[in-house]
């Protein structure tokens, strides 16, 4: 009697708690899902071809996006051609040549602090450094290398990642046949770890693409006459123009500011899918033998 | 089995050696000569120091941090652990195979010509001649000629060992080192391997650490018996022919080991 009892309150505790798992991960997914819902509802009657063509007119109220769908792209591959080199060097130097030592502690250290700066400041020490000091002006260069700074945590951390993931078997390999250790590093390490570098930087750059406030202050424009022409020019941006128009700019069309944040949303998910398709790629051919 | 004359050459020496991973002692006072053009095993129980033993010879320890060698260690007379030596070309002369077959995640052929590739060999009819070579050497030419193109991984595990082999025979060396080159394989794929030493040994000079005493028993002139001392340390209990360590040990504890009593 006492053991069926006991079999009855196991199996109780069981779906009792198998149940509070079920809630946590639906508590997780249903914003995401309320959310893609919720815009598509209400921005999909924006999307129109003129809509992604055409500049803005009357403040925003009217015309289209083309202009801050353009400059988001511009700042996604400025912040790019910074962060993914310097990425990948950072990374290989952690990874590779870098001592257990105070020095190599304090750049993680700085690294993992890094991660958690706000991006305002990251802003602001933009426009102190590039915007002022160095003299790049109000521009996509001084938008991109403050971007780039803030990227660069994913990727110098994906990086680092992605080189100690290499199996040490193919390192002694390769040094077993009397190759220098940047020969193994440059044939060996760095085509095994790319995909994995790649991956994280498209993630860092696609979530770079959707902040505001750090271009908000070194260059993001709100109206601009036409595309910036030279990395100097000021841009509009799809964060700060949806910003702008759904904070300042009274009887704004609903439709087009959840239209706008439609294609932003669309612009970072596509990229982050992109990751995942290299990623799911990369994995095939490794197992498929 | 060969029978060594007396006067045969040393191409490999170690005088004294100490070695230090940290505070921790690996191998004490090893003090081994090793004959050119022939195959020498190196057995002992597990964690006895002997894949640490085979790497002071290509200085592979180094790799390791705080790895520190006491001694002398020497290739044709030549001291290792000096400042002066290009370790990338030392190990161009020393090869080494490994425990697990680790060909790269690349084709047959450009496993074969890493090595040549990055010692500047550019000429692709030259890389081809060595692929051949290389492979015809290791056994496995007959087997993988219509698959050069085709990911190594589509080998199988005794075959992709003896493409390790020849991807280290691509680059010409004089000594090779197998750290238990056998011990992922199955027993048919084993034999190859060792005839394919046998055959070796004409002209290389072969040091393998195996676990297998029978695989030392069939396969090399001389055998060195590493054990540890108590604490942990690696040191050579016997040294000798194979012939006269398998059947006629000096030492009690070689016997002991070899008869399967304990190890």
């Amino acid at each position: 009697m006492m053991e069926k009892r006991a079999a009855i309150s196991r199996q109780v505790t069981q779906r009792f708690a198998f149940g509070l798992l079920l809630l946590a991960t639906l508590i997780v997914v249903a914003p995401v899902i309320y959310i893609v819902l919720y815009m598509v509802i209400n921005g999909a009657s924006a999307i129109s071809w003129e809509f992604l063509t055409q500049p803005p007119s009357q403040a925003g109220k009217a015309g289209g996006i083309f202009p801050a769908v353009i400059g988001t792209f511009y700042l996604m591959l400025g912040t790019l051609i910074f962060a993914l080199p310097v990425g990948i060097l950072a990374g290989i130097y952690l990874a590779e040549y870098a001592q257990d030592n105070w020095l190599t502690r304090l750049i993680n250290m700085a690294i993992l602090n890094l991660a958690g700066v706000p991006s305002i400041v990251f802003g602001l020490f933009g426009l102190g450094l590039f915007v002022l000091t160095l003299r790049f002006g109000m521009s996509l260069l001084s938008a991109s290398l403050t971007l780039a700074c803030q990227a660069l945590v994913m990727t110098v951390t994906t990086s680092r990642e992605a080189i100690l993931a290499v199996p040490r078997e193919y390192r002694e390999g390769s040094l077993a046949v009397g190759t220098t250790k940047w020969q193994t590093i440059r044939h060996i390490v760095l085509p095994q770890a790319l995909p994995g570098i790649i991956t994280g930087t498209i993630l860092a750059v696609s979530r770079a693409a959707g902040e505001t406030a750090p271009i908000l202050v070194v260059g993001a424009a709100f109206l601009l006459p036409g595309l910036p022409q030279s990395p100097f020019d000021q841009f509009m941006a799809l964060p700060y123009h949806l910003y702008t128009t759904s904070a300042h700019i009274p009887g704004m069309p609903k439709s087009m500011m959840w239209g706008t944040a439609l294609v932003l949303l669309a612009v970072v998910l596509s990229f982050n899918f992109l990751a995942f398709v290299i990623r799911m790629r990369v994995r095939q051919r490794r197992y498929a033998s | 089995m060969k029978v060594n004359a007396p006067e045969a050459k040393i191409k490999l020496r170690t005088e004294r050696v100490n070695l230090f991973y940290g505070k921790f002692q690996a191998l004490r006072n090893i003090s081994l000569d090793i004959q050119e053009r022939a195959i020498t095993a190196v057995i002992g129980p597990s964690g006895c120091g002997k894949t640490s033993f085979l790497r002071l010879f290509n200085r592979m320890n180094d790799l390791i941090t705080g790895a520190r060698v006491e001694g002398r260690v020497e290739l044709d007379g030549i001291e290792l652990y000096d400042k002066a030596i290009d370790v990338a070309e030392l190990r161009k002369r020393v090869g080494m195979v490994f425990q697990k077959p680790n060909p790269f995640p690349m084709s047959v052929f450009e496993n074969v010509v890493f090595g040549p590739r990055r010692h500047g060999v550019i000429n692709h009819r030259q890389l081809e001649e060595i692929t051949e070579k290389s492979l015809r050497l290791a056994a496995l030419w007959d087997e993988v000629k219509d698959k050069l193109h085709q990911s190594a991984f589509a080998l199988s595990g005794g075959q992709q060992q003896r493409l390790c082999i020849a991807r280290v025979l691509a680059v010409e060396p004089e000594v090779i080192l197998m750290d238990e080159p056998c011990s992922a394989l199955d027993p048919m794929a084993m034999l190859k391997i060792e005839d394919l030493m046998r055959d070796l040994a004409e002209n290389y000079t072969i040091v393998i650490v195996t676990h297998n005493m029978q695989q030392a028993a069939r396969v090399s002139d001389m055998t060195a018996f590493l054990m540890m001392a108590e604490d942990r340390a690696g040191t050579v209990i016997e040294y000798g022919p194979t012939s006269q360590i398998f059947t006629n040990p000096k030492d009690k504890r070689t016997e002991d080991y070899i008869t399967g009593r304990f190890g």
